[in-house]
């Protein structure tokens, strides 16, 4: 049923334009790490993103999730070019901008805004909110129709704040009310992007969904394409057509909401999904795999050779360890869903006949109270 | 309503004592701009190897519930009144002394972020040892021996070696790890977990979860869990306390209070929060408003001012009149069993698919 009701309306923004409006190949940063005395070299670097293909279509959301360390952010700042990029190409609208100078970004910093996660240090303290969401325009030099103090009146009531705080400070707001004067800002000058990086985690539970429904408002009736930055799975879902899974640094899974959700084919996309804890509210049984990975993601400092999920995988062989698995559409995946992996997992998320739990002292407690039950 | 109460006083195992019990506690902090009631007649028991789930968002006063419990507490600036009876030994009067043996022993705490609660100057084996030997009394060699069990049980790879490590060169799911084999090294009958599991990545967080599940299993310990994921209460809680504005709204087991929630703010909750197998197309319904200030919380039910449902429960009743919480499985609020059924089903439980 939900099938039905969400491909349709996914393909459409996609395919309506030829061209998407960002595209992003082979895109590469790696932070240096120097050491030595006296004179300090480079030692080493941290490979935060690695050879990261995306695009974005006009209107469309795409999420990218991934835990902690995984590159996403980077990849966020990357995109905004608040990052030099090591290598790779960022097209923007036809524009090449992956080492533009500062003049050449000038006209498309106005059109790619971005939200940060933490609404308490992305405000400045020392200005009113109607200075904060007036900057951008000054800054571009936009003079919209009736003055900019009237445009950020319409900002502050778009985003469910009353026009009449424009000359309070942030901290006589809460952290939504904040959250939501950081969108009036980056709907000042009317973007066609914007990047999210974790919008909501900040947030207290009762308050996120205040703030997605107004995101997703802005989405859609504004028609501004989102990069939606986020670790909780059950949020991106929620916001975006296309999901991109990011490990270590690299993207494994990208797909349609559906593709990625109810058919994945990457071991960490099933890994990951099965670790949300869901809220059961009904008397059905659950019917979710369960997998239970050992230990933590490794240092992005010295990934593991080939597949850099090799190490916590269950499937992995030795030509994980000698072949990176490239980003390709499986056989039987839908068109658009794309995985790096040589032995791609079933594509369903139903509980197997035996679950799969890596971690050795979970392992041994399971046998041994399984044992006396 | 009450035959609900009896059968679930019915299928508690254990005898009419609880293992803890906590009545009308009371926190007060006072501050610059006023007396904060962190904490206003708060009421729960716990029983043995029972797991108690405590939701409630940023500053409903879930942290300093437990803080209490522990007696860690600045009792400078604040004031407790109340009971606390752990094990029939009551807490609220009792003296530092009493307190120590208490801790780390009996109850153990389990904290948010282990990075700041691992002391980064002691190797983590020592950190392990150290409540060992104070409690039962070990050499140094017999602490060390336990610290390595302890590294083996929660599944740390080459404890031997691990155990001279210092924090920093831990993960943070291994140091999660080492602070779960630091609280029940001396197989405490009650552990308070406070957020263990929120700094944590998902995949880790599910280890860790089902780790502390296993755990408990064997060594057999109570364990308050609090959380502000519903998701994680749902997988771990035996019984749950829904908190607001330092009080508890609602009670019951896990069960009955996801899936048939009878006060309007669990009912927000429940409904302003994305599953992964909900329907897309449906906007979210987040409460609206924010938390109350707990300077000065609102007249009444504190969650008035952000209740959809104030005129169903009759004129200004919610503003005015403090719903109670009654004993067993409850909801303090004005509606009547009929009204919240009639509402949870027609309103509430459409916006759950």
């Amino acid at each position: 049923m939900s099938d039905n009701l969400t491909l349709p309306a996914q393909q459409s923004p996609a395919g309506a334009s030829a061209e998407p409006l960002l595209t992003v190949e082979g895109l590469t940063k790696h932070f240096p790490i120097y050491g030595g005395f006296p004179i300090k070299r480079k030692v080493g670097a941290v490979q935060a993103v690695d050879k990261v293909d995306l695009t974005v279509g006009a209107g469309e959301s795409v999420g990218l999730v991934g835990e902690s360390g995984c590159g996403k952010s980077t990849t966020g700042r990357l995109i905004t070019r608040l990052l030099e990029p090591t290598g790779g190409k960022i097209t923007y609208a036809g524009h090449d901008i992956t080492h533009a100078s500062r003049r050449e970004l000038a006209p498309i910093r106005s059109e790619i805004q971005m939200i940060f996660q933490d609404p308490y240090s992305s405000l400045n303290p020392r200005q009113t909110v109607g200075t904060i969401i007036r900057s951008p325009m000054e800054v571009n030099g936009i003079e919209p129709a009736g003055g900019r103090e009237k445009r950020v009146r319409e900002l502050l009531e778009l985003v469910g704040l009353n026009p009449e705080h424009y000359n309070r400070f942030p901290h006589e707001f809460s952290g939504g009310q904040r959250q939501r004067i950081g969108v009036a800002r980056a709907l000042a000058l009317q973007p066609k992007l914007i990047v999210a990086d974790e919008p909501v985690s900040a947030l207290d539970v009762s308050i996120q969904a205040q703030v997605v429904n107004l995101l997703q408002k802005v989405q859609q009736e504004m028609g501004i394409a989102f990069l939606f930055i986020a670790h909780d799975l059950a949020v991106v879902r929620h916001f975006s057509q296309r999901v991109a899974v990011m490990y270590l640094g690299k993207v494994v899974e990208v797909g349609d909401r559906d593709s990625i959700y109810n058919r994945p084919r990457h071991p960490y996309t099933h890994a990951l999904l099965s670790a949300v804890p869901e809220v059961a509210v009904d008397d059905e049984p659950e019917d979710r795999e369960r997998i239970r990975l050992a230990g933590d993601v490794p240092s992005p400092i010295m990934p593991p050779s080939g597949c850099r999920f090799r190490t916590r995988c269950w499937k992995a062989q030795d030509k994980c360890a000698t072949e990176e698995p490239p980003l390709v559409r499986l056989s039987d995946s839908r068109e658009g869903h794309l995985t790096a992996c040589h032995f791609p997992e079933e594509p369903t998320t139903e509980a197997r006949d035996e679950d799969i739990v890596l971690d050795p002292g979970l392992k041994a407690l399971e046998d041994e109270n399984a044992g006396t039950d | 309503m009450t035959t609900l109460t009896k059968t679930e006083g019915a299928t508690a195992p254990t005898g009419p004592e609880p293992f803890l019990s906590v009545r009308d506690l009371r926190v007060r902090f006072s501050t610059e701009d006023g007396i904060v009631k962190a904490v206003d007649g708060l009421s729960f028991d716990v029983e043995r190897g029972k797991t108690l789930g405590i939701v409630g968002e940023s500053g409903s006063g879930k942290s300093v519930t437990n803080l209490t419990i522990l007696g860690l507490h600045n009792p400078k600036t604040s004031t407790v009144e109340g009971e606390i009876v752990l094990d029939g030994q009551e807490l609220v009067t009792a003296g530092e002394k009493e307190m120590e043996k208490l801790r780390g022993n009996k109850v153990a705490m389990i904290f948010q972020d282990p990075l700041t609660a691992l002391s980064p100057y002691y190797t983590v084996g020592r950190q392990i040892a150290e409540p060992y030997m104070k409690h039962t009394g070990a050499s140094k060699k017999e602490a060390r021996a336990r610290a390595i069990e302890m590294l083996t049980k929660v599944g740390i790879p080459q404890p031997k070696t691990r155990v001279d490590d210092y924090p920093h060169q831990f993960s943070g799911g291994m140091r999660q790890r080492a602070m779960i084999a630091m609280a029940l090294v001396c197989d405490p009958d009650l552990l308070i977990a406070d957020e263990p599991t929120t700094a944590l990545d998902v995949t880790v967080q599910a280890q860790i979860l089902d780790l502390l599940k296993e755990l408990q299993q064997e060594v057999g310990s109570a364990i308050v869990f609090i959380t502000h994921d519903l998701g994680v209460i749902s997988d771990m809680a035996d019984d749950l306390l829904v908190m607001y504005s330092g009080r508890a709204v609602e009670r019951g087991s896990v069960r009955e209070v996801l899936r048939a929630p009878r006060h309007p703010y669990t009912w927000g909750l429940l409904s302003s929060m994305p599953r992964l197998g909900g329907d897309t197309a449906q906007a979210l319904n987040p409460i609206p408003g924010s938390p109350p200030s707990l300077l000065n919380p609102p007249s009444g039910c504190a969650f008035h001012p952000r209740c959809a449902f104030t005129a169903e429960a009759g004129g200004d009743r919610c503003a005015t009149d403090r719903p109670a919480l009654a004993d067993g499985r409850a909801a303090a609020c004005h509606l009547t069993a009929d009204q919240k059924q009639r509402i949870f089903i027609d309103t509430i439980q459409p916006r759950l698919r």
